[in-house]
């Protein structure tokens, strides 16, 4: 009997239950909180203006929408019309937070973002859903190069928070800072963590989220909270991981890193949702090169190919994104 | 309407006209943005000569007679916009600059040299009035749409003028613009498309199918017209007709231009996209336009 012909047991974890959230059950976690820090920001600053290409639903943009209806721009499935749209009105002094999927602003409007908005350093938001790993759907929606892409392009800020908490630090950090950046979003219920760590976001910091004397794991993204899960399990086998968070991958923080990843004698291992290719595990592994630092290096990516369909705690667990997943690789490279 | 007096008033100059009341014609702005690019063009030896004198009747109407402008404040809220879409056409927007005194003529000889702030494809950074990066062409109408929406959100009566050419069509992000345009009514829009049937690799209606175009255009919801783009009185017209023109909906004013106008040895040569001129032919376009705007002088 072919795979097609095969009826799913009831059991078996399903790609649309994944849709809404990338929550563990239990977790906590805090709804939409790139929308909302965004309503929250546009009260003082009148100059924001929301621009989506038919994903306002799916990127929390509609949250603004409906606060601002005046101030949100539906431009249709036109990811270039998007951006371009976006530069203009730039140039016109808004401040444009523009959402899509991170496939649709990487693969299809590259040429906008680095032409109409980074060559002349405009004033533009791009926060985009659905970063990595972070749907079932295949490689179709899942932007497992994006930062590859986007680390090439000059004058472009890269940002990619871990959690709610961190998000909505964010949100209000690159409205501030003059030029263009790219966010990774989680959106719809996200993952609460960083507040317990008593963290705060700052724009171009990577900083450490807790300590340890056998591994530092450089992390990014929601590669972070599943380093601080698995973090929580080796330490159960008397393994100290130390967790440094790079929430800014570009310009990456290669001080804060670099200090970290010379104190001898640790694994060093970057942790992102990303494919090993070309993201922040490469842009690490390059600043210690050229700055003579050797430590025993190991990267936990997603691999450099097109990743598969179907449930995202599958997948997560498969490509070795997983808290447990992490821990397992962990152990065995000590 | 006349092509050989402009029409304004002097007061018209602290609206933004800075050539209001001029005694120098249409006529003769356009032959001497011509000569400036011949001049241009002759230091690089080849280039985009042939678009530059195809199109300089359109940009003489649209710095002497259409646009706001302060040149000695480029950056002026008041101003119309002018995007150049086609970057690659640098070279006549510098000679229309310098004729509108936006850029000084001394620097015609820079034209593509290092250290220059006219290289061979326009970009924003490096040009005074060049409004933007064009070149990687089928951007300018979507900026200009987020141009147009700004300008409505800050209430200016500011038009966006946006030039684009008949090869760039093939661009899909083009028609991502015109869609958006229309939808959002933008009636402080007119796009410019210079229709002169060449790009790259040859003919541009061998390569892509476009016409009927004003009928897509106007399909597409646009206020539509179509012109004889080297006929200075009917650009003046439909420029005119386009801001005036009492429709919720962005303007089109489709120009029907020729290769390498007012050079004939320059209008007949094949495939002229990037025209390869020999070094004793510069003064023979020269002299020949020059000839012709005397013998046809009023």
């Amino acid at each position: 009997m072919s795979t097609a012909q095969t009826r799913a047991p009831k059991t078996r974890l399903t790609t649309s239950a994944m849709i809404a959230s990338i929550a563990a059950p239990g977790q906590r976690t805090a709804p939409a909180p790139f929308g909302n820090a965004l309503v929250e920001l546009a009260k003082m600053r009148p100059e924001i203006v929301g621009l989506t290409a038919d994903l306002a639903k799916y990127t929390d943009l509609h949250i603004f929408a409906k606060a601002y209806p005046e101030r949100f721009y539906q431009m249709g499935m036109a990811e270039q019309l998007l951006m371009s749209a976006a530069a203009g009105l730039a140039r016109e002094g808004a401040l444009p937070f523009v959402t899509t999927y991170a496939v649709f602003a990487a693969r299809r409007a590259y040429d906008f973002i680095c032409m109409a908005i980074a060559e002349e350093r405009l004033n533009v938001k791009i926060v985009c859903a659905l970063p990595g790993l972070t749907s079932g759907y295949g490689p179709s929606h899942q932007a497992t190069e994006d930062i590859a892409i986007f680390r090439g392009m000059p004058n472009l800020t890269i940002v990619d928070p871990a959690d709610a908490h961190e998000i909505a630090q964010a949100t209000p950090a690159i409205a501030a800072h003059d030029g263009p950046v790219y966010m990774r979003l989680l959106r719809g219920n996200v993952p609460l963590i960083l507040d317990e760590y008593g963290y705060t976001f700052e724009l171009g910091k990577a900083k450490t989220i807790r300590t340890g004397n056998d591994v530092l794991v450089i992390s990014t993204g929601l590669a972070t909270m599943r380093a601080l899960q698995a973090a929580e399990m080796l330490e159960a086998d008397r393994i100290g991981v130390e967790v440094l968070h790079a929430a800014t991958i570009k310009p990456l923080d290669l001080e804060t890193i670099l200090a970290a990843a010379g104190k001898g004698g640790r694994l060093v291992v970057v942790a992102e949702n990303h494919t090993v290719v070309g993201g922040l595990g490469e842009a690490v592994a390059a600043g210690m090169l050229r700055a003579g630092i050797a430590p025993r290096f190991r990267q936990i990516g997603l691999p450099d190919e097109f990743l598969a369909a179907g449930a995202l705690p599958t997948l997560h667990d498969r490509y070795g994104i997983s808290a447990e997943a992490m821990a397992r690789q962990i152990r065995a490279w000590l | 309407m006349s092509s050989t007096k402009q029409v304004l008033s002097p007061e018209a100059r602290n609206g933004g006209f800075p050539h209001a009341g001029s005694n120098v014609s249409l006529r003769e702005r356009a032959y001497r943005i011509r000569r400036h690019a011949l001049r241009m063009g002759e230091v690089q030896g080849q280039g985009y000569i042939a678009q530059a004198l195809g199109i300089a009747d359109v940009l003489a109407v649209s710095y002497f007679h259409a646009l706001r402008y302060r040149p000695d404040d480029v950056h002026w809220e008041g101003r119309d916009r002018f995007l150049l879409s086609i970057g690659h056409y640098a070279i006549a927007l510098y000679a229309a600059l310098i004729e509108a005194g936006i850029l000084p003529e001394s620097e015609i000889e820079s034209y593509g040299a290092d250290e220059s702030r006219l290289p061979m494809s326009g970009m924003a950074a490096y040009t005074p009035g060049m409004e933007i990066t064009g070149g990687s062409l089928g951007h300018g109408v979507g900026i200009a749409v987020g141009m147009a929406l700004g300008l409505k959100r800050k209430k200016s009566d500011a038009f966006v003028y946006t030039l684009f050419s008949d090869g760039e069509l093939n661009e899909g992000s083009i028609w991502e613009g015109v869609m958006g345009a229309a939808h959002w009514q933008l009636d402080n829009l007119i796009g410019i498309v210079d229709v002169n049937d060449q790009q790259a690799d040859g003919p541009s209606s061998a390569m892509s199918s476009r016409e009927p175009l004003h009928e897509r255009f106007r399909a597409f919801g646009w206020h539509t017209q179509r012109v004889d783009g080297n006929d200075i009185d009917a650009v003046v017209a439909a420029f005119d007709a386009a801001r005036a023109a009492k429709v919720a909906a962005p303007r089109i004013v489709i120009c029907d231009t020729q290769m390498a106008k007012g050079v004939h040895f320059l209008e007949t040569r094949e495939r002229n996209h990037f025209l390869r001129v020999e070094a004793e032919e510069w003064q023979q376009a020269i002299d020949l336009l020059d000839a012709n705007f005397s013998a046809k002088a009023p």
